[in-house]
C-alpha cells in the first residue's frame, strides 16, 4: 500500500489524536490485566506460561456461558469466576505443571505449551470453531466527554483493571501470602530454608494469574467477541508489556500496559491498524537490547 | 460386494438354479446391483483458524452426497453411490497437500473443497500432480485458475468477477436512487483476500466516480478497531467498503454502532459476516441495511429452499459455503454422469464441457473458460429487518435495496 | 573413537533412505518430506538452543528468510534454484549475525534472549505480510517445472532423498562440532557463561558463531520447504509454527545431542499421525491427546527420546557414542 505519511499527520485533528489516546489508554488497561498474571508468574516461577493465553479464552468461554446460560451479567460473572479461576491455577499448577516439569525450565515450557494446545482443542471440541459474543445493556452505550464519546464498557474495564491492580499490590506487600511469594522470587532456596512451601507459593501465584485473567475476561466480554483462538490476539501484547515494564514487576505491567495501548493506538492511526503492529514489536526489540530490566524491573 | 453366504441345501440350491440362469440371460442386471462405489475427496479446513467456515462447506457435501445416493447414485455406471473420503486441511496450505497425497492414495475420482484462497493454491497444484480432478468450493484468488493447471475447477466467481459484480451492482444500485453516495473508505483484512480485493477496488471504483478517501488494513484477528471507526468519523465517507472476517466485522460494526458512525451505506465485498446469519441474529441492530456482494443461493430456487429446510432442520444457519459446496458436488455428480466412468482424465473432459444448470445458485448454466465458471456471478444482498434479503440483480432478488440505508 | 561417533548417523539416514524402496505410498513421502524439513529447522535449532543453551522462540526468522530468499531470488530475478538456495544459507547466517551481534551484545540470557528473537521474526512476519517485493500477503508461487536444474522432482522419492541428505550434512556439521573445540566452547557456554569467560574463551564470538551456524541451518530447512510446496506467505514462512516446531522437536528428541532434533521430529509427528487416525469427527480431539501425550514425556522422559534411552539401554546408548 503506497501511502503518504506526511499528509497523514497533517490529516488528523488534534481531537481525534485525543480520542485515539483515550482509547489507547482504555485498551491498555485490560491488556495490563492480562499481562498481570503473566509478570507475577514470570516473577516468582520465572518461567514464560504458554498457556496464558488459552486460560483466557476458556474464562471468556466461561462469562459467555454463564451469560448464555443463566443469564448472569458479565461483570457479575467475574465474583464468581475470579475465586473458581484462582482454584483451577492453583490445582494445575500444584498438580499437573510443577510434579511434571520437575524443576526444569526447558520442561514448563513444554507443559505449557502442552497445555494451551491441549485448552484450546478442548474448547474447540466442545465448543466448535464459531465467534460468539454476548451484548450486555452497556454494549453500545457511550459516555459523551464534549466532543469525545467514551465507551462505557471499556470505562468499566479501565476502572476495573485499576481496582485489580491496587488490590494486587496491596496483597503483595501488606499480606503474609504476599511477602512468602515475594521471598520466594527473590531467593527461592532461602525462603524454602525459612520454612516457606515453595510448591504452595508457585501453585498460589499461578492461582492469582488465573484469577486476574477471569477478571480480565469478565471486562473484555461486553464488547469483544470469543472463539478458540482468541487468546492467540492477545498473548504477544502481553509479552511486550511484561518485558516494558519489568519482568515481575506489577505496577510495571500497568504503566506498561497503559503505554503499549497508546501506542498501539497511535501507530495504528498513523500507520494503519495492520502495519501499525510494528510500533510494539519495535518498542518491544529496542527494550529489551536498551534497558532489558524494563521500567520497574529488578536487577536481571 | 459380497453376496449373503450360507450352506446350500437342495431349496437354495434350486433357487440359486433359477437365479444363475436369470443372470446368464441378463448380466447387465448383475452388473447394475453391486457397482463398485465412487470415492469423492472433500477437502475442507475444519481445525484452526478457518474451522468455523470448514464446517459448513463439509455440511454442503454431506447433503449433496446423501441427495445423490438417495437419487440413485451415478445411472450411466449402474447406480453407483458417491463415497465420501474427508480431508481435515487444518487452515493451512501443507496439511492441505497431504490430504490430497492421503486422498489420492484412497483412490479418489476427484476432490472438491478447500475454501480459503492459499489451501486451494496448493492442494489443486499437489492434485494436478496426479491429474486429479480439483474443483475449488470457495478459493477466490484469480490465481487459483491462471496458472493452467488442466485439473482445476471453479464453480464460484473469483475475485475479478466478483470485484467487477460488486461494483456494476453499486454503480446501478447508486444511480438509481439518484447518485446520492461519492466517497468511500475501504476497510480490508490484511491477508491474500483483502488486500487483493482492495487493491481491485482502488483501481476500478474512480473510474466510475467514486473517490477513495483511505484504504485500511486490519489484521486477523483485531483486538480493538475503535481507531479504525475514529478514522471513519473524521473521514466521513458516503460509503464504506469493509472487506474482513467474521470477528473483525463485528467489531467494526458493533463499535460503528456504538460511536454513532452512520454512513450512507456499508456496501461490504466477500464480508466474512455481512452474509453470515450468525451475525444477522446477534447484532441485528448493527447489522440492519448493511449490503454485501457475495456468493449467496438463489432464493427462488426450490431445491436450495429444501437443503435450507434441513440445514436449519440442525440447528445451522445456511450460509453461502453450504450451497456452494451442494452446488459443487452436484456439478462434479453430473460431470461423472456424462463422462460414464471415474476415469480422471474423461471426468476432467467431462467438466470442461458441463452446461450444469441443477445447482442451488443464481448463476444460470454452466460454462468453463480455463477452468472458470464464467457463468458465476455474485449477489448484492442486505440485511433488512433482520432478513438477508438478495437485493441486486433484479432477476433474483427477493426485495428492493433500501439505498441510502441510513436516511 | 572419533569414527565411531559418526556411524549412528549413517546407521540412521541409511534406515530412512530405504524407506521409498519399503512402500511407494504417497502419503508416506509427504511426512517423511514434511519431518526431514522440520528436523533440519530443528537441527539449527539445536545448535544454538541446545548445544550453546541459547533458546530461541522465534526460529521462524531464519526459516522465513530462507523460504523468502529463495523464493524472491527466483521469482523476481529467475536466479537459478541452487544458486538461490545457498545465497539463502548466507542470508539465514546474516540475520543470524545480526540477530545475535544486537542481543548477545545487549547481554541478553535465557527469557530475554527468546523474548527477543520472537520480536524479532513477529516484525518479519508483519513487513513480509505488507511489502510488495515479498508478494504481500498473496505471498509467492513458484513455477512447477520439475528439473534437477529448478530442484524440483517429478518423484517424491527423489525429493525425498534430497531432504535426506540436507539432515544427514546437517547431522555431519552437528556431530563434527560435538567433537570439536568449538563445540566445548559451546557447552562451557550453556552451562556457566561466566566460568568461560573466566577460562578464556571469547564468549561473544562462539555465541555468535553459533546463532550464524544455526541461522544457515534452518534456512536450508526453508529453502527445501519452498522447493516442496512451491508457495510461500507470511504465516508460513515467519509463523510462530515453525518457531515451535523447531524448539520442541530437540527437546523431545534429546536437547543438545545430534540425533535429537530428527528423534524428537519423527517422534513427534508420528505420534501426530496417530491420534489423527482415532480422531474421528469431531474437530480437536486428536491434537488434545497429542497434548496429552506430549506432557506425559515430559514428565516421565524429561531428557528426551534418548534421555530414556540411556537411562533403560545403557550399554547400548554408550555403544553409539551418545
Amino acid at each position: 500500500m503506497q501511502r503518504n505519511w506526511k499528509s497523514d499527520w497533517i490529516m488528523y485533528s488534534p481531537i481525534i489524536l485525543i480520542e485515539a489516546m483515550i482509547n489507547g489508554l482504555l485498551t491498555g488497561s485490560i491488556y495490563a490485566l492480562i499481562a498481570l498474571g503473566l509478570t507475577l508468574v514470570y516473577g516468582v516461577l520465572h518461567i514464560i506460561n504458554f498457556a496464558h493465553g488459552a486460560t483466557l479464552a476458556v474464562a471468556m468461554f466461561a462469562v459467555w456461558g454463564l451469560n448464555i446460560a443463566a443469564g448472569i451479567d458479565p461483570y457479575l460473572s467475574i465474583l464468581l469466576l475470579a475465586p473458581v479461576f484462582f482454584a483451577l491455577g492453583y490445582g494445575v499448577q500444584r498438580f499437573i505443571i510443577g510434579p511434571a516439569a520437575g524443576g526444569d525450565d526447558g520442561n514448563i515450557l513444554l507443559i505449557t505449551l502442552g497445555l494451551s494446545i491441549f485448552i484450546e482443542n478442548a474448547l474447540l471440541a466442545s465448543f466448535g470453531s464459531d465467534t460468539r459474543a454476548i451484548t450486555s445493556d452497556l454494549s453500545f452505550s457511550v459516555v459523551e466527554l464534549g466532543p469525545f464519546l467514551i465507551s462505557t464498557p471499556r470505562l468499566i474495564g479501565f476502572a476495573g483493571s485499576l481496582i485489580v491492580t491496587v488490590i494486587l499490590w496491596f496483597v503483595m506487600t501488606r499480606t503474609d501470602a504476599g511477602k512468602a511469594i515475594r521471598a520466594v522470587a527473590k531467593e527461592k532456596l532461602g525462603a524454602s530454608l525459612m520454612g516457606i512451601n515453595v510448591a504452595h507459593v508457585y501453585a498460589l501465584t499461578f492461582g492469582i494469574g488465573c484469577a486476574a485473567l477471569a477478571v480480565a475476561a469478565g471486562l473484555l466480554m461486553p464488547s469483544f467477541y470469543v472463539n478458540p483462538r482468541v487468546g492467540g490476539a492477545f498473548v504477544n501484547i502481553a509479552f511486550t508489556i511484561v518485558v516494558l515494564g519489568g519482568m515481575g514487576s506489577i505496577p510495571g505491567a500497568m504503566i506498561g500496559g497503559l503505554l503499549i495501548g497508546i501506542v498501539e493506538s497511535l501507530s495504528g492511526l498513523l500507520l494503519g491498524e495492520s502495519l501499525g503492529q510494528i510500533g510494539i514489536f519495535i518498542i518491544f526489540i529496542l527494550v529489551l537490547l536498551l534497558k532489558p530490566t524494563g521500567l520497574f524491573g529488578a536487577k536481571a | 460386494m459380497k453376496l449373503v453366504e450360507t450352506h446350500p441345501n437342495r431349496r437354495t440350491i434350486l433357487k440359486t438354479g433359477a437365479a444363475v440362469l436369470g443372470v446368464l440371460s441378463a448380466p447387465s442386471v448383475l452388473r447394475a446391483q453391486a457397482p463398485a462405489s465412487i470415492k469423492i475427496g472433500i477437502l475442507q479446513p475444519v481445525t484452526g483458524a478457518l474451522a468455523q467456515d470448514g464446517e459448513y462447506g463439509r455440511l454442503g457435501a454431506e447433503l449433496a452426497l446423501e441427495d445423490i445416493n438417495k437419487a440413485g447414485g451415478i445411472k450411466s455406471l449402474g447406480g453407483a453411490k458417491l463415497e465420501m473420503v474427508f480431508g481435515d486441511a487444518r487452515s493451512n496450505p501443507e496439511a492441505g497437500t497431504q490430504e490430497v497425497e492421503r486422498m489420492q492414495e484412497a483412490g479418489v475420482a476427484a476432490i472438491v473443497g478447500g475454501f480459503a484462497s492459499p489451501i486451494c493454491l496448493a492442494s489443486s497444484q499437489a492434485a494436478s500432480r496426479y491429474d486429479l480432478p480439483y474443483l475449488v468450493d470457495v478459493g477466490v484468488s484469480d490465481q487459483i485458475v491462471s496458472r493452467g493447471l488442466k485439473n482445476t475447477f471453479r464453480f464460484a466467481p473469483g475475485f475479478s468477477l466478483c470485484t467487477a459484480a460488486a461494483i456494476q451492482n453499486l454503480v446501478r444500485i447508486n444511480e438509481e436512487a439518484g447518485k446520492p453516495a461519492k466517497t468511500v473508505v475501504l476497510v480490508h483484512e490484511d491477508g491474500l483476500f483483502g488486500s487483493g480485493l482492495a487493491k481491485l477496488m482502488a483501481t476500478e471504483l474512480p473510474k466510475y466516480g467514486f473517490e477513495i478517501l483511505e484504504q485500511i488494513a486490519v489484521p486477523t484477528p483485531s483486538r480493538d478497531l475503535s481507531n479504525v471507526v475514529l478514522r471513519l468519523r473524521s473521514l466521513n465517507p458516503d460509503l464504506i467498503i469493509p472487506s474482513t472476517y467474521y470477528g473483525e466485522t463485528v467489531l467494526l460494526a458493533r463499535t460503528m454502532q456504538q460511536q454513532r458512525v452512520r454512513p450512507k451505506a456499508v456496501y461490504a465485498v466477500l464480508n466474512g459476516a455481512a452474509s453470515n446469519r450468525r451475525f444477522v441474529a446477534e447484532f441485528p441492530e448493527a447489522a440492519e441495511g448493511v449490503m454485501d456482494c457475495n456468493h449467496w443461493y438463489d432464493p427462488r430456487n426450490e431445491k436450495s429452499k429444501n437443503v435450507q429446510a434441513r440445514v436449519e432442520a440442525l440447528g445451522k444457519p445456511y450460509n453461502y459455503n453450504i450451497p456452494l459446496n451442494y452446488s459443487s458436488v452436484a456439478l462434479l455428480a453430473d460431470a461423472i454422469e456424462r463422462a460414464a466412468s471415474a476415469d480422471r482424465g474423461k471426468i476432467i473432459e467431462a467438466l470442461g464441457t458441463s452446461s450444469f444448470k441443477g445447482h442451488l445458485m443464481p448463476y444460470g448454466e454452466t460454462k468453463f473458460v480455463n477452468g472458470q465458471n464464467t457463468g458465476a456471478a455474485p449477489v448484492s444482498t442486505q440485511v433488512q429487518k433482520g432478513a438477508i434479503k438478495v437485493v441486486f440483480p433484479q432477476d433474483f432478488a427477493d426485495a428492493k435495496p433500501v439505498f441510502p440505508a441510513n436516511g | 573413537m572419533k569414527l565411531q561417533g559418526y556411524l549412528p548417523i549413517l546407521v540412521v539416514t541409511a534406515l530412512l533412505a530405504v524407506v521409498p524402496f519399503l512402500s511407494n505410498s504417497n502419503t508416506l513421502y509427504n511426512f517423511m518430506v514434511t519431518s526431514l524439513i522440520i528436523a533440519l529447522a530443528a537441527q539449527g535449532w539445536n545448535i544454538l538452543g541446545g548445544v550453546a543453551g541459547q533458546t530461541s522462540f522465534g526460529h521462524a526468522l531464519f526459516f522465513g528468510v530462507g523460504c523468502y530468499t529463495a523464493a524472491m531470488l527466483q521469482f523476481h530475478f529467475g536466479i537459478n534454484a541452487w544458486l538461490a538456495f545457498l545465497m539463502a544459507l548466507a542470508a539465514g547466517a546474516g540475520a543470524g549475525f545480526i540477530v545475535g551481534f544486537l542481543s548477545f551484545r545487549a547481554g541478553l540470557r535465557g527469557s530475554y534472549f527468546a523474548l527477543i528473537t520472537l520480536a524479532f521474526a513477529e516484525l518479519m512476519r508483519i513487513l513480509a505480510n505488507a511489502s510488495e517485493w515479498t508478494g504481500g500477503a498473496a505471498g509467492l508461487l513458484l513455477k512447477l517445472d520439475p528439473g534437477f536444474a529448478n530442484m524440483q522432482f517429478a518423484s517424491r522419492a527423489s525429493f525425498m532423498w534430497l531432504a535426506l541428505a540436507f539432515v544427514f550434512v546437517g547431522l555431519l556439521i552437528s556431530r563434527a562440532i560435538a567433537g570439536s573445540r568449538f563445540g566445548a566452547h559451546l557447552v562451557a557456554v550453556r552451562e556457566n557463561e561466566d566460568a568461560a569467560r573466566a577460562l578464556g574463551v571469547d564468549v561473544l564470538t562462539v555465541k555468535l558463531k553459533a546463532i550464524s551456524l544455526s541461522g544457515a541451518m534452518t534456512a536450508a530447512a526453508g529453502v527445501l520447504y519452498v522447493q516442496n510446496f512451491l508457495y510461500i506467505d507470511a504465516n508460513i514462512g515467519f509463523g510462530a509454527w515453525i518457531s515451535i516446531e523447531a524448539l520442541l522437536a530437540p527437546l523431545v528428541g534429546g536437547r543438545g545431542l545430534v540425533l535429537g532434533p530428527l528423534i524428537g521430529t519423527f517422534t513427534l509427528h508420528g505420534l501426530g499421525e496417530l491420534t489423527k487416525t482415532f480422531a474421528g469427527r469431531v474437530p480437536g480431539i486428536d491434537l488434545m491427546v497429542f497434548a496429552v501425550v506430549l506432557i506425559c514425556v515430559v514428565a516421565f522422559a524429561s531428557d528426551g527420546m534418548l534421555g530414556l534411552l540411556r537411562r533403560f539401554a545403557p550399554r547400548l546408548a554408550k555403544r553409539i557414542a551418545l
